[in-house]
Formats: structure tokens, C-alpha cells, sequence
């Protein structure tokens, strides 16, 4: 059997790409929309939050830990060779408050649930489990799509807060055990550098982050082709466009942030 | 090679008063890419009638109820259901509309994650229905497809036709006024598959309720045209040959993407077109 390749035009290739962008930014707006629409499925919302929130946790916890840890340790050496051991605690809570909480939590959430969402919505799409709901009378945007992004930005937000503090515990064992930190210095430090700008940055990437997760893993859910084939594809897809977006908006965000709120 | 034309034993389409039908279908036609699945595709089903959709796999049967629900916007044409233009509704009008149907799925599509009870009581809980009538209509309908004793199951935990015939229940629990069928009967035993005609007869019997039913086995078709359901015995049973006429059957044979047959049993089975005795045979 001859096997046939068939190149594929870039004006395809663009065009399909404009329609994807086209869809995603459809679902993410009517998802925003149904917020003031009825019916509002908070039972849904809820049993998500409680998958979502809830079931991150571990993971969440450990990477927190982690990240804080290492933060420290990777710093402590070169701090200590100039003597600026004492600043460690500073260096934890802004790394971990303005970027790296907001930043692993959000990669953590993207793997375990864009993957989750657009794994299940699709295999409803291949089993004509939405069809029947359309069918049914019912908007599956509204009950399946809005419910997860409500849940997953709510939750990241206080999973983010939780990972912050657990990376500066995780910094505070590493400083206090190994290199001998007072407890109170590291905590004063790591207390007395964050300003508003710090806290406002960290907590409002979250709430995009959550965004991007949900909808993402949404989209590729309900964009589905292909069979059992198509959910495994669209589940790789989910992560790997969600995590890549996250990325490229956390830059963006911190930019925009600088350039409206100045550098410190 | 384009299909023999037939006279098509129907009324002229109407213009202005849909309200005698429950489905209506004109000059409906539907591609995906270059492939003409529907090619200007008219009928009408009247109200209480059940239309038996003939064709070879491919030939749009599932397409064709899915354009009537409104779940598939055609590319050219209109369509009606219950007195309604399905083809002008946004689909916020068209969720409104949709529960006054019910369709029955190819492979049932039960939500997999929800009990049987809660599938059946799907467009009830939605409704905000109150939970001691979830309950009893539930059960009444499971009651309706002999599945009671699965109310606390799985979908999993189900066979192929119990599945079916939860699908049926979910179908009817509101009532409608129209169902839809997509192959009720395919791959099942013929002891599940009879089960199955049973049930659609004695929905189209006592509820009087419309209904398109696409099916591959002409058999089953034509079981549902000589027999009623008996409420005495609750069980189908054959009509006398005489008064078939009666029995609010019809039938359809779609190929090529165009309506080659519209008509009753007995036009069927004196049609002399090579096609549809062939199919027929």
C-alpha cells in the first residue's frame, strides 16, 4: 500500500487556528455570561470545588513544601558567602508570594485537573452523553462548562494561599535547620518585605490561572473527535495548552503589573 | 447514480398551519464536506403516528433526528416540530422545545456517573420537580419498561437492552409529545429486540404518543404495523388481518440522501420499484 502524504497549506493551517481561537473565546465568554444566567448549578459547583480544591490538596502541599525548601537551600549558600544569610526569609516570601506559589500551584492544578475535565467531557462527547443533555433540555455550557470554571478559580485562589505559606514554612526549615536561622529574624523578614503590589500580584494570577484551566480543559473536552483516540489527544492537549498559556500570561500579568503598579 | 423517483403518497405541503403535525420536514438538506448526506428531504409525520425510517447504514437515519431536535442546524430547508420552526429557534428557545421530545439514543447514551433512578429523573431534577414525585414518577416509569428492581444501579452494571429500555424510560418520563428512536432495537437478541417493539407499541398505543423510529430490521417494523398493545393483558398482540389499516403506522426508505418511499404497509408491500422490493425481501 503507497503511502500518500498530503501537505497541508499554511492558509489552512492559520485558518484553523483563528477558528479554534474564535470557539475557545465563544465558550469562555458565554461560561463568564451564565454566572447571570438561571439555573446557576450550584450542586455542581460545589462537587467540583470539592474534586478540584479538595483533591489538589496533596499535591499542592508537597510541591509548596518543595519549592520553599529549595528556594531556600539554593540561596542559602550563595546569601551566606556575602553574609546575607538573614535575608533569606525576604528572598523566600517574594519568590514564593509574587511568582512561584501562584506559578506551581497553577502548572499543578493544570495537569491534574485541565486534564480530568477534558478527559471526561470528551468521553461524554464520544458516548453522545451531551447530545442526550441537549436533549434534554439542558445547556450543557451551563451545567457542565461554568460550574468548572467557578470552582477552579475560587479554589486556586486558596490553594495558591496555602502553597505560599507552605513554601515559606518549607524555606523556614531549611534556613532554621540546616543553616541555623533565627525563627523570628526569618519570619519578621519574610512578614516585613512583602508590600501590597507583592500580595496583589500573587493573588490575582490565581484567579487567571483558574480561568485557563477550566476553560481550556473545557474546550478540548467539548472539541472532541475521533473516539477514545480523540479523548487521549485532547487530554494532552489540555495540559500541554494550559500549562503553556499559564506561562505566557504569568509574564504578561507581571509586566502589566510593573508597568501600572512600578518596580520595586 | 441518483435515486428512482416515486410518487410519494402524501398531501401537498401546507404553507400556513402546521398545528396537524408533529414533525415536518421541507426540502431539508444537510453536507459535511463534499459528502450530500440529505438532498431536499420533505415529509410530515401526524400526531400519533409512528413512521418507520428505512435506509442503508450511512444513508442519514441518525442525522435525520438529530436535524428534528434541533441538535443539527441543515444547511438549506425548514423543519417543524410540534407546530414550531425548529430551523429559525436560538437554542435557548430550542431547550424549551426539546422537552416536549424525547429521543432515545443509538448506543442509549445513560449518563455513566449517574444512577438509572437519576438518569430517568434527568429533565425532573432539572425542572425543580419536588422529591417525593421524582421518586413515584420514577418508578413508574422504570415500572413502564419492567426495570424497577434496577432504580439503584449503575449503567455499567446494565445489559445492552436493559440500557435501552432505561433509555426509553428516561425518554417518556415527561410525557412528550414526540419521541424519537435511533435503532432501539440494534444488536440485541431478538427476545430483548421484541421487548423493545412492546414497549414502543404500547407507548404509541396508550400514551398515543408520535414517534420516527429509525430501525435496520424491517421485521421489527412490521410487527409494530399488525399488532396494538392490550392493556387487559399488557402484553402486544397480533391484529386480524382485515383491520391493519388502522394501526397509525407508516413508513419511510431513504437513498441517496432523498426520500424514495412514504406510505403505509400495504403501499410498501405492492410497491413494484426494484430497490425498495429488494429491501423489502
Amino acid at each position: 500500500m503507497a503511502l500518500e502524504l498530503e501537505l497541508i497549506s499554511p492558509f489552512d493551517v492559520a485558518k484553523d487556528f483563528a477558528l479554534s481561537v474564535q470557539k475557545y473565546t465563544l465558550l469562555s465568554a458565554q461560561a463568564l455570561a451564565n454566572f447571570f444566567r438561571r439555573p446557576l448549578y450550584m450542586g455542581d459547583m460545589l462537587q467540583q470545588a470539592d474534586l478540584i480544591g479538595v483533591g489538589s490538596l496533596p499535591i499542592v502541599i508537597l510541591t509548596g513544601l518543595s519549592v520553599g525548601a529549595l528556594l531556600a537551600l539554593n540561596s542559602a549558600s550563595t546569601l551566606q558567602r556575602f553574609g546575607g544569610i538573614t535575608l533569606i526569609g525576604q528572598l523566600v516570601s517574594l519568590g514564593m508570594v509574587t511568582e512561584l506559589g501562584p506559578l506551581i500551584t497553577g502548572l499543578m492544578v493544570a495537569g491534574r485537573n485541565a486534564s480530568g475535565m477534558a478527559s471526561e467531557i470528551g468521553s461524554m462527547i464520544v458516548t453522545e452523553q451531551i447530545d442526550a443533555m441537549r436533549a434534554l433540555g439542558t445547556d450543557p455550557s451551563k451545567k457542565l462548562v461554568t460550574p468548572r470554571v467557578g470552582a477552579t478559580v475560587f479554589m486556586l485562589f486558596f490553594l495558591t494561599i496555602i502553597a505560599d505559606l507552605l513554601g515559606l514554612c518549607g524555606g523556614w526549615a531549611v534556613s532554621h535547620l540546616l543553616f541555623g536561622l533565627d525563627s523570628n529574624q526569618y519570619w519578621t523578614s519574610a512578614w516585613e518585605i512583602l508590600v501590597f503590589r507583592d500580595v496583589f500580584t500573587g493573588l490575582i494570577k490565581p484567579v487567571l490561572f483558574g480561568f485557563i484551566i477550566s476553560t481550556i480543559g473545557c474546550y478540548y473536552g467539548i472539541s472532541t473527535s475521533g473516539g477514545t483516540q480523540g479523548v487521549g489527544r485532547s487530554t494532552t492537549q489540555a495540559v500541554v495548552a494550559s500549562s503553556v498559556l499559564i506561562l505566557i500570561v504569568d509574564f504578561f500579568v507581571t509586566k502589566l503589573i510593573f508597568a501600572v503598579l512600578g518596580v520595586r | 447514480m441518483s435515486a428512482p423517483t416515486l410518487p410519494l403518497d402524501q398531501p401537498a405541503l401546507a404553507t400556513g398551519d402546521r398545528s396537524g403535525f408533529a414533525l415536518e420536514f421541507e426540502n431539508v438538506s444537510i453536507a459535511f464536506d463534499e459528502n450530500v448526506v440529505l438532498d431536499g428531504i420533505s415529509f410530515q409525520l401526524p400526531h400519533g403516528e409512528t413512521k418507520a425510517l428505512f435506509g442503508v447504514a450511512g444513508s442519514g437515519k441518525s442525522i435525520l433526528l438529530k436535524l428534528a431536535m434541533g441538535l443539527l442546524a441543515p444547511d438549506s430547508g425548514r423543519i417543524w416540530a410540534l407546530g414550531e420552526e425548529v430551523t429559525s429557534m436560538s437554542e435557548e428557545q430550542l431547550f424549551e422545545l426539546r422537552r416536549s421530545v424525547g429521543i432515545v439514543f443509538q448506543e442509549s447514551a445513560l449518563f455513566d456517573s449517574m444512577k438509572v433512578w437519576e438518569n430517568v429523573a434527568f429533565r425532573l431534577v432539572e425542572e425543580k420537580v419536588p422529591n417525593e414525585e421524582i421518586e413515584r414518577r420514577v418508578r413508574e416509569a422504570l415500572r413502564f419498561v419492567e426495570l424497577e428492581r434496577t432504580y439503584d444501579m449503575l449503567p455499567s452494571e446494565l445489559s445492552g437492552g436493559m440500557r435501552r429500555r432505561v433509555a426509553i424510560a428516561r425518554a417518556i418520563i415527561t410525557q412528550p409529545e414526540v419521541i424519537l428512536y435511533d435503532s432501539p432495537t440494534g444488536g440485541l437478541d431478538p427476545v430483548t429486540s421484541n421487548t423493545i417493539v412492546e414497549l414502543i407499541v404500547k407507548q404509541r398505543d396508550v400514551a398515543k404518543t408520535s414517534a420516527l423510529l429509525v430501525t435496520h430490521r424491517l421485521q421489527d417494523a412490521f410487527t409494530m404495523a399488525s399488532h396494538e398493545f392490550d392493556p387487559k393483558t399488557n402484553r402486544m398482540i397480533a391484529i386480524p388481518k382485515g383491520q391493519r389499516g388502522n394501526v397509525p403506522m407508516s413508513f419511510m426508505i431513504l437513498r441517496d440522501g432523498k426520500v424514495i418511499f412514504d406510505g403505509d404497509m400495504h403501499q410498501l408491500s405492492a410497491s413494484r420499484d426494484e430497490y425498495i422490493r429488494e429491501y423489502i425481501s
